[in-house]
């Protein structure tokens, strides 16, 4: 027996628990970002994100398998919701976008309103709930619909 | 492509041998799974865990759902080769702390793909390439 190993080994194997336990919790929550009086980012637009729609712009990587949940949930919502648009950028070919919009893994989806703000991000695979909930609040309400 | 539940069964294998490494300090189990980490690497069909689980397994449990592309789990599989290396250089080499320091790292990294389908270096590998990395220029069709 090798004491040494497995005091190393039990430490181990209690953080990977510990990390593998929070990160389930939070993965996919959506955190609402302040609204600012800040200029639209002008990357959103140049990465084809469209004023008039909320769009959930995803980063993704090519090692990622949550990325490819996330891409199925999104295209879902953008596909089931008028006024929804998914737009999904490869992280690694925009790292320039990566540092301006302070993306630091994949998944992450930032949910952009119809105005060009950032309204919420979400690390990790978000489920169908979680989305429609984050982008429910910033759709026109039927009123406003039939007004404008 | 590749069926996911069998990168999971590996890695679940891969914990187990990193434990009994670790309770042996034995650099020879090192090594032997420093060879399985390379070989899978190097050609995913011929990873030994892999073929373990296409004969046992696969047949038995019915098609899968999803099918996961092969890059992500050759860098897995690279990455585990490393630490395993470093494990086996330490034991080997009288220094037993290195071994087990190198060892746990593979251990953690393969418990959390087992257990929680967790993989870390999704986790890491994008803040480590904006922390260092200039943008890749697109990929783009050969002919």
């Amino acid at each position: 027996m090798d004491m040494t190993g497995l005091i190393v080994g039990g430490v181990a194997l209690l953080a990977a628990s510990a990390y593998g336990l929070v990160h389930r919790r939070r993965a996919g929550r959506v955190r609402a970002v302040p609204a600012t009086a800040d200029p639209v980012h002008p990357l959103l637009a140049e990465l084809g994100v469209e004023q008039g729609e909320v769009t959930l712009l995803q980063f993704s990587s090519a090692f990622c398998a949550p990325c490819r949940t996330t891409r199925v949930v999104c295209a879902e919502v953008a596909r089931t919701t008028p006024g929804v648009a998914h737009v999904e950028v490869d992280a690694e070919s925009r790292l320039d976008a990566v540092r301006g919009l302070d993306i630091w893994k994949t998944p992450t989806v930032l949910i952009v309103d119809a105005d060009g703000r950032i309204a919420g991000r979400a690390q990790g695979a978000p489920t169908r709930a979680q989305v429609l909930a984050a982008v429910a609040p910033l759709l026109p309400t039927p009123a406003e619909k039939n007004s404008a | 492509m590749t069926d996911p539940r069998g990168p999971r069964f590996a890695a679940a294998l891969t914990a187990l041998v990193m434990v009994a490494v670790l309770v042996t300090g034995s650099g020879w189990l090192a090594l032997a799974q420093a060879v399985v980490f390379a070989l899978t690497a190097a050609q995913p069909r011929l990873g030994p865990y892999g073929l373990v689980y296409r004969t046992l397994l696969a047949s038995r449990l019915g098609p899968p759902a999803e099918l996961e592309p092969l890059a992500p789990v050759r860098f897995a599989q690279a990455v585990g080769f490393v630490f395993a290396a470093v494990a086996t250089l330490g034991y080997l080499l009288g220094s037993p702390l290195t071994g087990a320091i190198a060892a746990s790292f593979a251990l953690a990294a393969a418990f959390l793909n087992a257990v929680f389908g967790l993989c870390l270096g999704c986790e890491l590998f994008l803040a480590y390439r904006r922390l260092t990395g200039r943008p890749l220029a697109a990929r783009v069709p050969v002919s």
